[in-house]
């Protein structure tokens, strides 16, 4: 009996290391982000919209070894092979978790450093590039995300629909995602309803721009 | 499309304005809330109005009626088609939206739903899958093609069944709003419950009055 408890025991072991997608947990209370973003959205956001999409995403990839144990970065590399679930699924799990790990409590400046100098270089000033980062963010139609994503030494702003996101089917490694806010409604609603600039200004007041300069290369 | 002008909507014209509703916000409570109605009418809507009027500018595109422009939604700008789609998608909503007490289609637009679906239930079923499973923001819909032949269909985004991008193309006569503006204050995640819901204010005989006009 104690063999077969210790036994059982390593394989759960073995098991638990070999799941290569969890669900982590938020980095951050719900309502470590008010006023700015609101307790019920980010629990809602959190617990059922990110939850939602991983789970399916496990669902679609239950039985199929090589999606179980392939990262995140290659599955999206090559998303065109695989089935919607997998993608929208895939794409909301991975892009909510890049979400969270961009924002912190009170939010944090841009340190002095690479990222600064290369914003100055290709935008002019960190204002103007805020201009064209919201302007993207407004002009986005339906639901998608916004990203500042490297590429090639560039700073790019680009949009994606729905779940998807600029790792998808490109290249792994050459494409550096940055900075994401998510432009679903659900997103923003209960809060800020159809005023999505508000939104985006109270996005930017909890950004951790020292966590996005450490993405940068 | 052959019958474009047989419907309500074929009317709506430079410079658009936003419709004014038949019943209070508060009309359709407890299903949908009077919030969620104010908001959707005079912000979503009022800015779809907006934004398609300046989109039109003084474009030639402002003599034409918007259902003709939906016939080359694949050519024109992405704002008229945008805007344009929300005008006309939310003009046919708030019509086809009342209290209706469990009412039921009737007559000859309930027996082609049983011929064409098998039950009432059955087609209920069909439609809440392809307003379930529209992903992102869009709409689902009931529509009539060109053979008079019922079926349904989701659209992404602010297109329809009218525009030439959509995958199957048909005269709608239901359309349930599937974004999440639609009924995140009152549902927020739980879309499954807010199409539930949408049976209890479907206006029935508004639904029946356009069938008829079109398979006529």
């Amino acid at each position: 009996m104690k063999v077969f408890i210790v036994i059982s025991a390593l394989f759960i072991f073995i098991g638990a290391q070999a799941q290569t997608h969890v669900f982590k947990p938020l980095p951050y209370a719900y309502d470590a982000l008010e006023p700015y973003i609101d307790a019920k959205t980010m629990e809602i956001h959190y617990s059922k919209h990110h939850q939602g999409y991983y789970d399916k995403f496990m669902a679609a990839i239950k039985g199929n070894s090589a999606l179980e144990s392939l990262s995140m970065p290659a599955i999206m590399a090559s998303m065109n092979e695989f089935p919607v679930a997998v993608r929208n699924n895939g794409g909301g799990y991975w892009n909510h978790e890049f979400f969270w790990g961009s924002m912190t409590p009170g939010g944090r400046v841009l340190p002095d450093g690479a990222l600064k100098n290369r914003i100055n270089t290709q935008f002019g000033s960190m204002e103007k590039f805020l201009e064209e980062f919201k302007n993207a963010v407004m002009s986005l139609f339906g639901s998608g995300w916004v990203w500042l994503i490297q590429q090639n030494g560039e700073l790019k702003i680009v949009t994606s629909p729905n779940q998807d996101n600029p790792l998808m089917n490109m290249p792994e490694g050459s494409i550096h995602p940055l900075l994401a806010i998510d432009v679903w409604e659900h997103a923003y609603y209960l809060k800020h309803q159809n005023k999505r600039a508000a939104y985006v200004d109270d996005f930017l007041k909890v950004v951790d721009w020292n966590a996005v300069s450490k993405r940068y290369l | 499309m052959k019958k474009l002008e047989i419907l309500p909507e074929f009317r709506l014209d430079f410079p658009y304005t936003l419709p004014v509703l038949d019943y209070e916000y508060s009309a359709l409570e407890p299903f949908i809330d009077a919030r969620t109605m104010e908001i959707h009418h005079t912000k979503h809507h009022q800015a779809y109005v907006d934004n398609l009027n300046k989109a039109l500018g003084d474009d030639a595109l402002i003599s034409k009626p918007l259902l003709h422009l939906f016939e080359k939604a694949g050519e024109i700008a992405p704002a008229v088609r945008n805007n344009g789609g929300g005008h006309y998608n939310h003009s046919l909503f708030w019509k086809i939206l009342k209290i209706n007490g469990g009412a039921k289609p009737e007559g000859e637009l309930l027996n082609h739903l049983i011929r064409t679906f098998g039950s009432l239930d059955e087609f209920k079923e069909e439609f809440g899958k392809a307003a379930v499973s529209r992903f992102g923001s869009g709409w689902a819909w009931l529509s009539v093609d060109e053979e008079n032949k019922l079926f349904i269909s989701s659209t992404p985004n602010q297109d329809n069944p009218l525009m030439s991008v959509a995958e199957k193309r048909g005269y709608p006569i239901l359309g349930l709003d599937v974004w999440e503006h639609a009924y995140y204050l009152h549902y927020q995640n739980r879309r499954p419950d807010y199409i539930k819901a949408f049976w209890d204010v479907v206006n029935w005989s508004e639904v029946e009055k356009r069938y008829l006009s079109i398979i006529k």
